[in-house]
């Protein structure tokens, strides 16, 4: 046996008394409700015709990023501050030769940035990559209609140079690199050399002779 | 009317195929009509716009684009559904709802069919859509189907009986069935109007018609069988494409059917409220048709106002309020028919 | 289904005649589940005889996540994200947490700017779960007039942090953004318009016989049930249960204004039905708009950064916060190692646990009622499931 059901016991055993209360009030409350909606059918509609008419978003609406590359030093910091890991960031280190210029901030840019993706399909719209940058190069428009029929057009490729540059610029500094790494290894070993032909002086007793300095490639 | 067609073209076939036809001629457009109404006047009524785009002014051609879009839809049947009854059960939907314009009175040329038993049959025909539902609810092999159904069977089934009684009230009145007899007894201007004799008897059973109405139509706050937020859509979950389209037109046609019954009964039918000013056969399409209309706003009005009653408590205003009323009518207009 | 027990027949040798249960499935995918929730129902005819609740649907690993963040900050949008409906809260709860945990004390107008948030988010959740609940009861209209005063709220949000549903506002030690100019009126404006609005909802929908009647005596939950399971909000307050975290565990600056607790009463029906609950919700916008109102007026200048850390690293340690949020008590425990990302965090939603009432007060009912008592709990999956 489950328990019965209170409701039917109550809407039967009604007292004649009720009966008429509850036919009077219910004819009331709908004649009012009516009337409430009956007033709406000739208030304003609160609603505009999207795609026609378009609400102009506020100042701070957070939609879609936008990354000015020019700004970009390669810091890392906004893609650090994402809690949903959407950045794909490449620097590579620039050569001493070349200048890179200044971002409108007053800093020199030393990084090239050879890969900056942003897959907006993974970004939760969180606003906190904007924070953090020392340049305030990534922003959030109000552009909200960026729909697209194949995903991978989702991931957007801020980067200006294109991969041929790109790998260019990476072939240039790895020679860089190994040039540098040669010449070092060359300075120390001459070091080395320099300092075998001197004689080594005579420890006083009781001391261990100095040892060779390590040979290390800096 | 019929005199007319016989007149001019002198065959009796043709004559009768197009008596048939005419209310097809109202009845189909207006069920395109109706949808777009509802959605325009349930849209307003929540302050917001409805369909503005298809067809330009106000999206006239929504419930057309619909049509032709439900036109080209995969009918999908269930694989364990019972596939004759599911084929079935719309079509008698539809037919009972439509069968019953045969024999109400368009205007005082037009009556589809002039029988002396008109209103009985009306009645009696429009209760074929409780099978078409419980077929529909049952051949889906759909359990809240079922339970849409089921619900459907008892509701329309209980609620025949104040309709049947209010009705009864009028003809006491009138002393007949033929419809086109009751229309002609209201002539003259609008306090000749049933509304408006034997008050209040009348007028209470005039109430009692309208709200059993809404039930008959599975209409909020009666529906119940179609409850969306409850049985996703009840008896016609499991149908898409032409065949869900013609339990929509079923249910729009149903509504104008019974406003129109309500309307030839109470309001006068194809009379002028003015008396001879503005009437005439042709005029008298003109009342018809606003009068019906007008029951129809309304029931449209109480859907979007009310929320829906619980199946005990449908069954509750059915047997202890709507027929205990009618039967008190009844009464009255009895005793004032013989004083 | 007019006998008060449902008879078992017997005939006249004394065979009794089988009444067949039938197992129905409401969800994942309905109407009325508010999300996507799966409740097994075990119905005789109409009459409920069981249910049996299966979430899990909406999990996210909300929890496992936030181990994973590297600093304390990346882990407010998780929070929004598991009660979208009121982010506010439940940001407000972690952030309290992680700034008692730091021991800093955020300035005045950070305070106020908060609870003025916070207040305006739960008008805007209340709207919600009173529109969706008069939709789950066949009410459309009502459904359509909240969210369009919803959407004033929105609008408020929306010019203050740039986003509608999930804000990422509220940060450990202050909050992201300054109120933009213009704030302090437009929302005073809202507040005038908001009240005659609540009366208009009570006409259509509170006091509408045909509503009172499908709510009035309908998922009664005692008080001392509700306090056994442990519900906490509205769900409590409709019990009768006096209750309110704002003002009885007292956090931020609630203890500054004037404004009541609202109690279910039973003037409908009985104490604990589904009527109070609505009731309770509707009221309590009423009192949020008193509560903003005031804040308003004493809004202090300042810096809303000022309190905010560089670096979040807790010393270790843990701690249990919790706060009043639309639905009930949101609470949430934190576990610090010391590291600038967090070692654990739970998160205790009141959905859920005011979804595991459910099978107590559904008993007996029927299936319509099911619908109206599972739409009074105000269930968020986010939150149930995290």
């Amino acid at each position: 046996m489950y328990p019965r059901c209170r409701i039917l016991v109550d809407a039967l055993n009604v007292p004649m008394r009720e009966y008429f209360r509850n036919i009077y009030r219910g004819i009331w409350t709908v004649l009012i409700g009516m009337k409430v909606t009956f007033m709406h059918l000739f208030t304003p509609a609160v609603t505009i015709q999207y795609p026609d008419v378009k609400l102009k978003l506020p100042e701070r609406a957070r939609n879609r990023l936008y990354v000015n590359m020019d700004d970009c030093i390669g810091c890392f910091q906004c893609d650090m501050a994402c809690p949903v890991d959407c950045f794909k960031i490449e620097t590579v280190k620039s050569l001493p030769t070349e200048d890179l210029g200044m971002t409108s901030t007053g800093q020199k840019k030393r990084l090239w940035v050879t890969q900056f993706d942003i897959d907006i399909a993974k970004c939760c719209y969180c606003g906190l990559c904007v924070y953090p940058c020392p340049t305030e190069c990534i922003k959030m428009t109000d552009v909200y209609e960026f729909s697209e029929f194949d995903r991978h057009n989702l991931i957007y490729n801020y980067a200006t140079v294109t991969p041929a540059e790109a790998a260019e610029i990476k072939a240039r500094t790895a020679e860089y690199e190994k040039e540098q790494a040669a010449k070092k290894a060359a300075a120390a070993q001459a070091a080395a050399a320099a300092k075998a032909a001197q004689p080594a002086p005579a420890p006083p007793s009781g001391n261990p002779p100095p040892s060779p300095p390590a040979q290390s490639p800096s | 009317m019929e005199q007319v067609l016989q007149n001019l073209l002198h065959n009796d076939i043709l004559t009768y195929v197009i008596m048939a036809v005419v209310p097809l001629l109202w009845i189909l457009p207006y069920a395109l009509f109706a949808v777009w109404l509802e959605r325009k006047v349930s849209a307003h009524m929540q302050d917001r716009l409805g369909p503005m785009r298809t067809g330009g002014w106000h999206g006239w051609a929504q419930t057309l684009a619909d049509i032709l879009k439900l036109i080209q839809k995969e009918d999908i049947v269930p694989s364990a559904a019972d596939k004759k009854l599911h084929f079935v059960a719309p079509y008698l939907v539809f037919i009972g709802s439509y069968a019953a314009f045969a024999a109400i009175p368009f205007s005082s040329a037009y009556i589809g069919s002039n029988i002396n038993i008109g209103l009985f049959y009306v009645i009696a025909v429009s209760s074929l859509v409780v099978v078409g539902l419980l077929m529909a609810g049952w051949a889906s092999n759909n359990k809240w189907s079922l339970f849409g159904a089921v619900r459907s069977a008892a509701q329309i089934v209980s609620y025949e009986i104040p309709t049947a009684l209010a009705l009864l009230a009028v003809v006491m009145v009138a002393g007949t069935l033929n419809l086109q007899t009751i229309n002609q007894a209201q002539t003259g201007w609008f306090w000749n109007w049933y509304l408006f004799q034997k008050f209040p008897f009348i007028f209470i059973a005039f109430i009692i018609y309208f709200v059993s109405s809404l039930a008959e139509t599975n209409r909020t706050p009666f529906d119940i069988p179609e409850a969306e937020s409850e049985l996703v859509a009840g008896y016609h979950t499991e149908y898409s494409g032409m065949k869900f389209a013609m339990f929509f037109l079923a249910e729009y046609a149903n509504m104008f059917a019974v406003s129109a019954i309500g309307s030839t009964l109470f309001l006068g039918g194809w009379n002028s409220p003015f008396g001879d000013f503005l009437s005439g056969p042709f005029w008298g399409v003109f009342w018809f048709l606003s009068k019906g209309m007008f029951f129809v706003f309304v029931q449209m009005w109480l859907r979007w106002t009310l929320p829906r009653l619980r199946v005990d408590q449908l069954m509750y205003v059915s047997w202890k309020v709507l027929t205990p009323w009618a039967f008190a009518c009844i009464l009255g207009v009895g005793f004032w028919l013989m004083l | 289904m007019f006998e008060t027990d449902i008879p078992k027949f017997k005939t006249s040798t004394g065979r009794s005649l089988r009444n067949e249960e039938m197992i129905i499935n409401m969800g994942p995918q309905h109407p009325s589940t508010h999300g996507v929730l799966r409740l097994e129902l075990v119905v005789d005819g109409e009459i409920v005889i069981e249910v049996i609740p299966h979430i899990g649907y909406l999990h996210r690993c909300f929890e496992k996540h936030c181990e994973a963040m590297t600093n304390y900050q990346q882990v407010i949008p998780y929070c929004d994200r598991m009660d979208y409906v009121a982010a506010m809260n439940m940001e407000y709860s972690y952030v309290l947490g992680v700034e008692r945990l730091l021991g800093i004390q955020v300035p005045e107008r950070v305070e106020h700017i908060r609870v003025i948030m916070l207040e305006l988010q739960r008008i805007a959740s209340h709207l919600i779960a009173l529109g969706t609940y008069g939709l789950d009861v066949g009410a459309f209209t009502p459904f359509l007039f909240m969210f369009r005063d919803r959407e004033r709220i929105l609008d408020l949000f929306e010019t203050t942090c740039g986003a509608r549903l999930l804000y990422n506002y509220i940060w450990v030690g202050g909050v992201s953004h300054d109120l933009p100019p213009g704030f302090i009126d437009k929302a005073k404006a809202f507040c005038k318009y908001f009240r005659p609005k609540i009366k208009e909802y009570n006409d259509l929908l509170s006091f509408n016989d045909i509503f009172i009647k499908r709510t009035a005596n309908v998922g009664v939950l005692p008080a001392d049930v509700a306090i056994a399971y442990g519900s906490s909000g509205p769900m409590l307050r409709g019990s009768g249960v006096n209750w309110d975290l704002r003002r009885d565990d007292p956090y931020s600056i609630y203890n500054r204004f004037q404004w009541e607790v609202e109690v279910g009463k039973g003037e409908m029906g009985t104490v604990g039905d589904c009527w109070d609950r609505y009731m309770v919700r509707m009221r309590e916008m009423e009192q949020s708009a008193n509560i903003i109102e005031q804040a308003l007026e004493q809004m202090p200048e300042g810096d809303v950064q000022a309190a905010v850390p560089k670096r979040i690293r807790p010393n270790t340690g843990d701690l249990y916060v919790r706060t009043e949020s639309a639905r009930g008590e949101i609470g949430f425990y934190i576990v610090s190692d010391g590291s600038a990302s967090p070692y654990r965090v739970k998160a205790r939603s009141p959905s859920f646990v005011n979804l595991s009432v459910l099978p107590e007060i559904c008993r007996g009912a029927m299936i319509a009622d099911v619908v109206a008592i599972a739409g009074s709990t105000d269930i968020v999956l986010g939150e149930v499931d995290r």
